[in-house]
């Protein structure tokens, strides 16, 4: 077992230092920081002068070491755009990336799960296929158009909900939640619902082989013979077995519904990573831009990694994978 | 798995492909499938309208002089406003429409299947060789593998399409918009094809004929091209039709954020993005046609490969 | 019956405190500002925004003319030294005194090496305390403009600065942040309550201001809303009380609705223009038919300036025979005669110069009202008389870079003479031969002697009349040279909910709260 962690560690380890290294490629020669940062009247011994400063003349490898060692430390200096930390400008949207990202799992989980459900046990029913052709629909639009269509209807020709921001924050210490009012409740229900249709076909789809594979399996089929309910059986047994490929698809795709959260941030106007992140691309603040793709990357490494580890403390059989 | 090479013995005449293709398991399937039948046409109907569209679409909207600012919001046809022959009305630079969604969509289908080729082409020659080779080819893949899928396919398509069209040089910026996209997606595209043929290999490799045929010293290349390869086309085809609606969609979100295809070249989501701004104005035809174009583009693949997964995976039988 | 009384009492009370509560103004903005330190960014969105809350020794009024602000009287004591006399028992919003010493330590601020503000002030040489409320500024030469130029350097506390370690601007290079770009002293009408960037800044009343003020604002909200059709939904829905970009293509929309919201429309300062590079080569490497002063008639003849009014304005700009708006001194009604487009004479004069079909990068932005649009519609033009436009269109932020090392064939550039609203501003930045502190965004490479000199007379003549007769002639040099293309003054829109009273309209496109009645 502690071979097996060792291992998984070690292998987040190696992924985490080459995308570092990529980040730095991307921090270090695109975009020259020095021509970014002087005014236009700067002659060429103000750049030399900055670019020492900036430790830009020392050799490769020791910028590349410095560079991780910073960001290992969190420090990714001075966005160019802001001129704040790029660390306290992220760490600042964190909190409404996450509640986004968060609250669009539950509502998939919540509408997924039964849905799947129902067209697992409809099977051959014409409203459990026409749903579940629905989803191949759901899988297949684009979510900015989504969002559009979502602000259009009920933003812009209703008025019922609104199509931008986050309304009124409440600061609890260094987190921001929306939740807690209630322009910042209606304000969350349009992004997070744009956000979540994508995931709760995915959720919806797996429910449905998976109880539709358990059905078919023996111990159901002793449970029907033994004259357990059908209500009962679906929901007690064959719900249940089918519930743990589910949490692991939650917890491996919310690395995958932060990054899609750029597209409905930048949709919706939504304060978090994202719309920073697409700010960042049009303002080419690279600091921040590299910063971005190793925090994403590494929310990520580190779910799978912990998924991983977490199947083998169940399953003993996986640990010599 | 279902394909068996044919033994000498049982090849006296081979049958047509037309006739092999109409006895096939998978045909059955799919007369037995009214949606996957209609996605068939719908798909087809799309993809001829795109591609024959130079011969019969009223202006090529990427040439700047055939425009005309008079044309301008002309709303479609059957609208009080509506002018022949803008049929489904005009956008803010008097392109006609329709024009524009159909030399669109032959951009957007060019990248997807552009991007799905050049995945798949390098992800399998490398799962091949990973595969076949084992050792050190095989953990260096797998490690590349980790990386690319430790960020997710959506970051590495902006950050790579953002980056690259600075890079490239003025005069080949245009020219290279549509290259650029094909890079940024098949980059972690690749990585699914690669495991795919990878693990199929490691099994094939310790099968009796693949150790016959090295016996009698056949090629490497051939052993992996013609014994090992052919065993991968299965579960490769459905992949490549999910990937192919997928890479049209990261292109349409790429054009739609302004990192993808150039506002003189209008994609389907350049289009909508244009659109978005006009939103308000009364212009809604702006954003609602090229959004069902592309919803009913990537329907119709995505019912085909769904219909494919259920097809061929032997357990649904 | 009693109790009746009192609940009729009430609710009149309610009733009249209402207005008092209602007095918060929501401020729909197209884009952020990027930091509370006026000095980190030399952008007129984000000092215009800031200047609620600093302010400079000079200010605009309601019409545009500078009057004095935390100055109270100046004199000009020799052509190069200017003392100014401040005003007494003005506090900054941490209760420090505005003293000499605090304007000396904001010039030096703003001139540092690192500031991005150094060439909004460019005469400076530096500057004497006299006593605790008179200080001298040197200028370089005679220099007519430094008033204007003071109205956005803005005075910090000294004090402040010292205590917080943040007396040189922030320095980017450095790594760390500074403090300025958090927090926020001035002397404004307004001080900073909260800020979240991207999201919301608030912006109290400031009850220690030394002026006697002439709104009745509580509460400044701020919010950032980039989309023009979300912008005007909130303005329709009532979560905002004013925008100050309402998208031309909705004004329709938002004039039938006349009874929540109200327009107030006019013509921007800025001007937009099409500028040529002359280089000898373009940036293919093929040389350079554009030196030709035939080719760029041809190619401003070929732009239906009415046509672009009409369908991409959609009739809300003014098109342009000069590079600067009729407001700007210097101006002159004799030059401003828009160009006619003729296709014919252009192609004709392309031939004989023989640049048919010649092909070029045009370099365009998205700054400008509907910028992308216009440059589509332009190179659509140019294409309709056989040239070869390719449009390189990004964010302002990858095309400056390209656009002041020279990189660019054609390119766009509104230019508002802001902040020294005088023809000055463009005769000397952009038309001018680019060395020193000249020319810094004369990015296509034009050199002419005469027009220097022209430009550099006017630089140093104090009287009036003069000066603005040399400049019109420096506009008149550059019109018979073809330098740069006019297209037009961009359209100002603003719009405002129903419950705003009196909302002056600025045509510098700076919204000024501190004149807006409720």
């Amino acid at each position: 077992m502690l071979a097996f962690l060792i291992k998984r560690i070690g292998n987040a380890v190696l992924v985490m230092l080459t995308v570092a290294f990529f980040a730095f490629l991307i921090f270090r020669f695109l975009g020259d920081p020095v021509e970014m940062m002087v005014n236009e009247s700067a002659t060429q011994s103000d750049r030399d002068e900055l670019r020492a400063r900036l430790g830009l003349n020392e050799g490769f490898l020791v910028q590349y070491v410095r560079f991780v060692g910073n960001a290992a430390q969190g420090e990714f200096g001075l966005s160019w755009r802001n001129q704040q930390s790029v660390i306290g400008l992220i760490a600042e949207r964190f909190p409404a990336t996450f509640e986004l990202v968060i609250i669009a799992t539950l509502l998939s989980l919540a509408i997924g799960i039964p849905l799947g459900v129902f067209t697992a046990i409809g099977r051959g029913r014409w409203w459990a296929e026409s749903l579940q052709f629905g989803s191949i629909i759901g899988v297949s639009l684009p979510s900015f158009l989504v969002g559009i269509l979502l602000i259009l209807i009920f933003s812009v020709s209703l008025g019922w909900l609104p199509g931008y921001g986050r309304g009124d924050v409440v600061n609890l210490g260094w987190w921001s939640t929306g939740l807690l009012t209630q322009s910042g409740r209606a304000a969350v229900v349009l992004p997070s619902l744009s956000l979540s249709l994508f995931q709760i076909t995915l959720v919806m789809r797996l429910v449905r082989a998976e109880m539709l594979e358990t059905l078919r399996a023996d111990f159901i089929k002793f449970a029907r013979a033994r004259g357990v309910r059908r209500r009962a059986l679906w929901f007690r047994h064959a719900l249940k077995n089918c519930l743990m490929p589910v949490v692991t698809l939650t917890a491996m795709q919310v690395g995958n519904l932060i990054a899609f959260a750029l597209v409905t941030e930048t949709v919706f106007q939504w304060p978090g990573m994202g719309m920073l992140f697409m700010q960042a691309v049009t303002f080419v603040d690279i600091p921040v831009m590299a910063a971005y793709l190793c925090i994403v990357s590494f929310i990520f490494v580190t779910l799978n990694t912990f998924v991983d580890i977490a199947y083998a403390v169940i399953d003993p059989r996986l640990r010599a994978a | 798995m279902t394909a068996i090479e044919p033994t000498p013995a049982t090849v006296r005449k081979m049958p047509s492909k037309w006739t092999r293709l109409r006895q096939s398991d998978l045909w059955w399937s799919f007369t037995h499938h009214p949606s996957a039948i209609i996605a068939a046409i719908l798909l087809l109907v799309l993809i001829f309208s795109a591609f024959l569209a130079p011969w019969f679409t009223v202006q090529n909207p990427y040439d700047l002089a055939s425009l005309d600012l008079l044309n301008a919001e002309i709303p479609p046809i059957w609208m009080a406003d509506g002018q022949w022959p803008f049929i489904l009305g005009t956008d803010v630079q008097g392109r006609d429409l329709l024009s524009a969604i159909l030399y669109g969509s032959r951009a957007s289908i060019i990248i997807g299947a552009a991007s799905v080729a050049v995945s798949l082409v390098i992800g399998s020659t490398l799962g091949l060789i990973a595969g076949y080779h084992g050792k050190w080819a095989d953990s260096l893949l797998m490690r590349a593998g980790d990386v690319l899928l430790s960020m997710p396919t959506m970051l590495i398509a902006i950050l790579v399409s953002a980056l690259a069209r600075q890079m490239l040089p003025p005069y080949l910026r245009e020219a290279g918009a549509s290259g650029v996209i094909v890079f940024a997606i098949s980059l972690s595209a690749w990585v699914q094809y690669a495991r795919t043929v990878r693990a199929q290999t490691m099994v094939e490799r310790n099968k009796e004929y693949v150790q016959a045929a090295r016996l009698i010293r056949v090629p490497t290349w051939r052993i992996m091209l013609k014994h090992i390869l052919p065993n991968t086309t299965t579960p490769l085809l459905v992949t490549a039709t999910l990937n192919f609606g997928l890479g049209i969609l990261i292109e349409a979100t790429l054009s739609f954020l302004g990192v993808g295809m150039p506002p003189e070249q209008p994609s389907l989501g350049t289009l909508i993005r244009i659109g978005n701004q006009y939103l308000f104005s009364g212009l809604w035809w702006i954003v609602l046609f090229p959004g069902l174009q592309l919803c009913l583009l990537v329907v119709s693949i995505n019912v085909l490969g769904d219909w494919l997964r259920d097809a061929l995976n032997p357990k649904l039988r | 019956m009693q109790f009746k009384r009192i609940l009729a009492t009430g609710a009149a009370l309610l009733a009249l405190s209402l207005p008092a509560m209602a007095g918060t103004l929501k401020w729909g903005a197209s884009r952020d500002i990027s930091s509370l330190d006026p000095y980190s960014y030399g952008d007129s969105f984000a000092l215009g925004v800031l200047n609620h809350s600093y302010e400079g020794l000079m200010r605009y009024d309601r019409n545009l003319k500078i009057e004095p602000a935390l100055a109270a009287s100046y004199e000009i004591i020799s052509p190069t030294t200017w003392r100014f006399k401040l005003r007494e028992g003005v506090k900054f919003h941490n209760g420090a005194d505005f003293t000499a010493e605090d304007v000396q330590a904001s010039l030096l601020r703003a001139t540092n090496p690192k500031s991005p503000l150094r060439g909004n002030i460019p005469a400076y040489k530096g500057s004497r305390v006299i006593d605790e409320h008179t200080i001298e500024i040197d200028v370089s030469a005679n220099y007519p403009l430094l008033l204007n130029d003071l109205t956005t350097i803005y005075i910090f506390d000294a004090g402040w600065l010292k205590e917080n370690n943040a007396e040189a601007p922030t320095d980017v290079g450095s790594g760390t942040e500074g403090y300025a770009t958090y927090h926020e002293n001035g002397t404004g009408p307004f001080k900073v309550e909260s800020r979240q960037p991207d999201a919301k800044t608030v912006f109290v009343k400031y009850d220690g201001w030394w002026d006697k003020p002439q709104h009745n604002i509580d509460r400044i909200e701020l919010t950032p809303i980039a989309s023009s059709a979300t912008r005007v939904a909130a303005l329709l829905s009532g979560d905002i009380d004013f925008t100050d970009q309402a998208p031309v293509q909705d004004l329709p929309r938002l004039e039938a609705a006349s009874g929540q919201v109200k327009l107030l429309e006019g013509t921007d300062l800025r001007t937009v223009m099409i500028g040529f590079s002359q280089r000898d080569q373009l940036l293919s490497g093929a040389p350079n038919p554009m030196k030709d002063l035939r080719v760029r008639q041809a190619m401003q003849l070929a732009i239906d300036l009415d046509l672009i009014q009409k369908r991409v304005m959609r009739g809300k700009s003014r098109n342009a025979g000069a590079l600067v708006a009729p407001l700007i001194p210097g101006y002159d009604a004799a030059i401003d005669v828009p160009v006619k487009a003729d296709p014919e004479k252009a192609k004709a004069l392309l031939k004989e110069a023989g640049a048919e079909g010649f092909e070029f990068e045009f370099n365009c932005a998205d700054t400008l009202v509907n910028e992308e649009q216009v440059c589509q519609a332009v190179a659509s033009m140019w294409s309709r008389v056989g040239l070869k436009p390719k449009l390189d269109q990004g964010p302002r932020a990858v095309q400056t870079p390209k656009r002041s090392a020279g990189k660019v064939d054609v390119y766009t550039l509104g230019w508002a003479t802001l902040p020294m609203l005088d023809t000055y501003s463009l005769t000397s930045q952009v038309l001018h031969t680019k060395e020193g502190s000249f020319g810094i965004f004369n990015w296509g490479g034009w050199s002419d002697k005469e027009f220097d000199k022209v430009t550099e007379a006017s630089a140093v003549e104090l009287d009036r009349t003069k000066r603005l007769a040399l400049e019109a002639q420096s506009l008149k040099i550059a019109k018979d040279h073809a330098l740069m293309i006019p297209l037009h003054q961009q359209p100002l829109a603003w719009a405002t909910s129903a419950k705003v009273a009196d909302f002056p309209l600025f045509s510098d496109n700076l919204p000024r709260l501190w004149l807006v009645k409720m």
